[in-house]
């Protein structure tokens, strides 16, 4: 039986097609993905992301623990309300998971993925040297992103987020409004109580924000070049080849997978993680293979863009491979550019075609 | 709930198959089909001229979320494929049954419709579906 979010009964009256993710009955559309996606580009869109693990960790020796844990530096928080991406490594420098850590009054709290919730809570178990609390939370989460989002969750909420600069939270009683998101739009993402997200979830509808489901997250996703964890990282690769060697601090402190992460680096970084664009009509998709004048790819990440109109990719390449190469699509080679990702933000295009 | 017309031919893959005046038989996918597939935004032809045989590929539909084989109903010959659907693939999505056919074959065998399910026939396959 999978798990149900506090607006799970919300999903169902709207007559969304629920679908299993993660141990979680989903919402994955609630009648067209495109349009969803579109409202997100054009206006507001607002997604349930309960499934989500939210971490508290509110002793002061949860510093030293997330400085040995997490790639990024967490020092880099000036104060409470300061928020930071990063990832998660293991002794081979391969990707645990990736996270925000927000930093508050009290210690930090981190949201790390639905899917990786059992292994992320053992790892930390694992490593905990200073003993320091970790406290799983049950906490219903909701994304309000697109141009319009700010606005009208404003006007529904009454909290002022305008004034909250990009990767920074505000908490007013059993509520945290941060401006962050998933989809390459400005917007918030509020951790609340189930019932306190019941209610919001009803006026954000009453505004005028539109429901999106899984599938809307993930086309946005990759059009703003986001990675999605167990697609385009896992256990297996660093975050050298990963396109996210920017959430690497190398500042004073030791961090569990620096070493090994150093001696790729100084051995030489054989691939990378980058963005393609089909030039002629078609869909791209995990898995497909990339034949570039240096070597062989895959495909991490395939969708259609609904903002483009076109195919695009993210694909892990050999790391000198530029220009144009082949994606083959059942048995035919079709050509493709290799871009530098993000694809969309703020509802333009972004990438550049190859000199 | 998907319409299923009781006047055309369905196999279990999902296409139906309309036999016309002109002795070509239209193939299209169902409105189930295009339900189950979401957002249609590329249709693969096949080629025009190109023969076929009853229960082989001949094209592809992708929707955003998966790539779909479409299998031709009966054999014979491919002699027009929908080209409305390279700049509207939409059109599946929006008029399954009329304006986002697919394909026409000339058949080989006619008689080879009789071996299509009936509308009834396609409404247990489809029930079946979604459990």
């Amino acid at each position: 039986m999978s798990r149900q979010t506090a607006l799970h009964a919300l999903h169902v009256e709207a007559g969304a097609r629920m679908v299993d993710f993660a141990g979680w009955d989903m919402p994955l559309n609630y009648g067209s993905q495109i349009e969803e996606h579109q409202a997100v580009r054009t206006s507001a869109g607002m997604f349930d992301v309960s499934h989500m693990t939210v971490i508290d960790l509110p002793d002061g020796s949860a510093r030293d623990f997330l400085r040995r844990l997490v790639a990024n530096d967490v020092d880099k928080l000036a104060g409470p309300g300061r928020a930071l991406y990063g990832v998660l490594l293991n002794e081979q420098g391969g990707v645990v998971d990736d996270l925000i850590v927000y930093r508050r009054t009290d210690g930090y709290r981190v949201v790390v993925n639905a899917g990786t919730r059992d292994k992320v809570l053992a790892w930390f178990a694992d490593h905990n040297d200073e003993k320091t609390t970790i406290e799983e939370r049950d906490l219903a989460m909701i994304a309000v992103q697109g141009p319009e989002a700010i606005e009208r969750f404003e006007s529904v909420s009454g909290l002022p987020v305008a004034g909250l600069d990009s990767f920074s939270a505000l908490e007013s009683a059993d509520i945290m409004v941060a401006r962050t998101g998933y989809t390459g739009e400005d917007g918030v993402e509020a951790i609340l109580p189930g019932e306190a997200a019941v209610a919001l979830w009803r006026k954000l509808g009453t505004a005028g924000v539109m429901p999106a489901g899984l599938a809307a997250r993930d086309t946005l996703r990759l059009e703003a070049g986001l990675n999605l964890y167990g697609q385009d990282m896992d256990d297996e690769t660093s975050p050298l080849v990963s396109n996210l060697a920017w959430t690497l601090d190398f500042s004073d402190r030791d961090f569990i997978g620096r070493a090994a992460v150093e001696a790729e680096k100084a051995a030489g970084v054989s691939a990378r993680l980058t963005g393609l664009v089909l030039k002629g009509k078609g869909v791209l998709r995990h898995g497909q293979t990339v034949i570039t004048q240096t070597g062989v790819g895959v495909i991490t990440s395939g969708v259609f863009s609904p903002t483009l109109g076109i195919g695009i990719a993210l694909a892990r390449i050999p790391a000198g491979a530029k220009g144009s190469a082949e994606v083959e699509i059942r048995g035919r080679r079709l050509p493709v550019d290799i871009v530098r990702p993000p694809f969309v933000r703020n509802g333009r295009r972004v990438y550049k075609d190859p000199a | 709930m998907s319409e299923i017309p009781t006047e055309l031919k369905y196999a279990s893959s999902h296409e139906w198959a309309r036999l016309e005046e002109d002795g070509t038989v239209t193939v299209g996918i169902s409105d189930h089909a295009q339900q189950a597939l979401g957002d249609v935004v590329y249709v693969e032809h096949p080629e025009i001229g190109q023969t076929v045989s009853a229960g082989s590929e001949a094209g592809v539909v992708e929707s955003v979320k998966a790539a779909s084989d479409i299998y031709a109903p009966v054999s014979g010959t491919i002699t027009e494929v929908n080209e409305t659907l390279e700049d509207a693939p939409e059109t599946v999505n929006q008029d399954p049954y009329g304006d986002g056919w697919f394909f026409r074959i000339e058949p080989d065998d006619p008689s080879e419709l009789e071996d299509l399910l009936d509308a009834a026939a396609y409404a247990d396959v489809c029930e079946a579906d979604e459990h």
